[in-house]
């Protein structure tokens, strides 16, 4: 655009009837956007690549279940490949992997952890202890599974889960959002 | 590891030398030297464990209580000791009940807070002398005492979102199906004889092998 035009907006005030005038329009863009690529695609569909494609879990490891989330991280898994990158902060997180025994003395702290995580957020429940109590659903210092705390997208089984099995988890949440992800804010 | 009779040797020792407050002193399955004492004197005993040059008994490796409904004074509390210069250890056990509390050892292991105030929220035992006698475990304003037998396996609360008051509250417990407890030792649940045992059951049984019913 030349300087004296630079502040000018394009503003399509005065539409073109279809006709001899609009047609000579459209062939000059063509002929511009000619020899120079563009690329087409639904907005939805670009942004749920992008958040399939970022998903950064809020690292919430409360007991052994934590190691094979650990595994999953390490070189042999390498959840970084997914760009799966665990982060310290809720406050960047897009995914809260809860893996472990949750007490009702953990409870507030992991509802208020989840409630500090920015939108559009998930939860993946880890190991029997974290999908309805386990092994300690009849003690009495157990939450019987994170679902009556958090709202969970994603329950893994195993007591622990294996590193795959959580991998295999994180694949479904990416398949989930790529079916249900929308640009709408919920 | 010290054999039973440097162990029951060991114990001798101690006991003349701690005089009437060691109570009982016995060495558990040949490897575990084990002394009951006495509530009243349990910290002048414990100062001489610690000091004196032959039992040196430099750290307190653990305190914990136990809880047998059945007898007068329900609470055990157990102190196991550790020499690291003479490579020996050695197990005091006194007992108490909920109101009578036991000295505390702040003044000779402080690291023996931790201990007692587990030993507080778990039994509700109360050691005498603990400036700092909270709940060390428990949620906080948790009620109760767990591992007291008498407690109910489940407790009295559990724990869930609130959506509408937007934050975790307390209810009392609901369970949808009540714990049960299995019997592992048999394949087939509950049945001790098998058919056509019958006989070798029997002369088990009369043997006394086996544990169970009588028919």
């Amino acid at each position: 655009m030349s300087g004296s035009n630079a502040d000018q907006i394009a503003w399509n005030r005065e539409a073109l009837p279809p006709g001899p005038a609009q047609d000579s329009v459209v062939r000059g863009i063509t002929g511009e956007i000619e020899e120079k690529g563009f690329v087409i695609a639904n907005l939805d569909k670009v942004v749920n690549w992008a958040r399939t494609g970022s998903l950064w879990p809020m690292t919430f490891g409360l007991a052994c279940c934590a190691v094979p989330m650990i595994h999953a991280y390490m070189a042999r898994y390498d959840l970084d490949r997914f760009g799966i990158i665990p982060r310290g902060s809720p406050r960047q997180s897009d995914v809260m992997i809860v893996a472990g025994t949750l007490t009702n003395k953990m409870a507030p702290a992991l509802r208020k952890v989840y409630d500090q995580m920015s939108e559009p957020r998930w939860v993946i429940s880890m190991g029997s202890c974290a999908n309805g109590g386990g092994y300690y659903h009849y003690s009495y210092s157990v939450v019987r599974g994170c679902d009556r705390v958090v709202p969970v997208d994603v329950y893994v089984p195993g007591c622990p889960p294996t590193a795959e099995a959580l991998v295999y988890g994180i694949l479904q949440l990416q398949k989930k959002i790529r079916r249900t992800g929308t640009i709408l804010r919920g | 590891m010290a054999d039973a009779s440097t162990l029951q040797a060991l114990g001798a020792t101690i006991a003349e030398a701690a005089g009437a407050v060691v109570e009982e002193v016995f060495v558990e399955r040949g490897a575990e030297l084990v002394l009951r004492a006495r509530r009243e004197q349990l910290v002048p005993l414990m100062l001489m464990l610690r000091d004196d040059p032959r039992f040196a008994f430099e750290q307190v490796m653990d305190i914990c209580g136990m809880d047998w409904p059945e007898r007068a004074e329900r609470f055990e509390v157990v102190y196991n000791l550790l020499s690291l210069a003479l490579n020996q250890r050695v197990r005091v056990l006194v007992s108490t009940d909920e109101a009578t509390p036991v000295p505390s050892l702040i003044a000779v292991w402080p690291a023996a807070t931790w201990y007692e105030r587990e030993a507080w929220d778990m039994y509700g035992i109360v050691f005498e002398g603990q400036t700092d006698l909270r709940r060390l475990l428990t949620d906080y304003g948790f009620e109760g005492h767990p591992l007291r037998k008498d407690f109910p396996l489940t407790g009295h609360v559990e724990v869930r979102y609130d959506e509408s008051r937007k934050q975790v509250v307390y209810e009392p417990v609901a369970l949808t199906q009540d714990f049960r407890s299995f019997d592992f030792l048999s394949p087939w649940e509950g049945m001790t004889t098998l058919p056509g045992d019958e006989k070798v059951h029997q002369i088990r049984t009369e043997r006394g092998q086996i544990e169970g019913p009588k028919s």
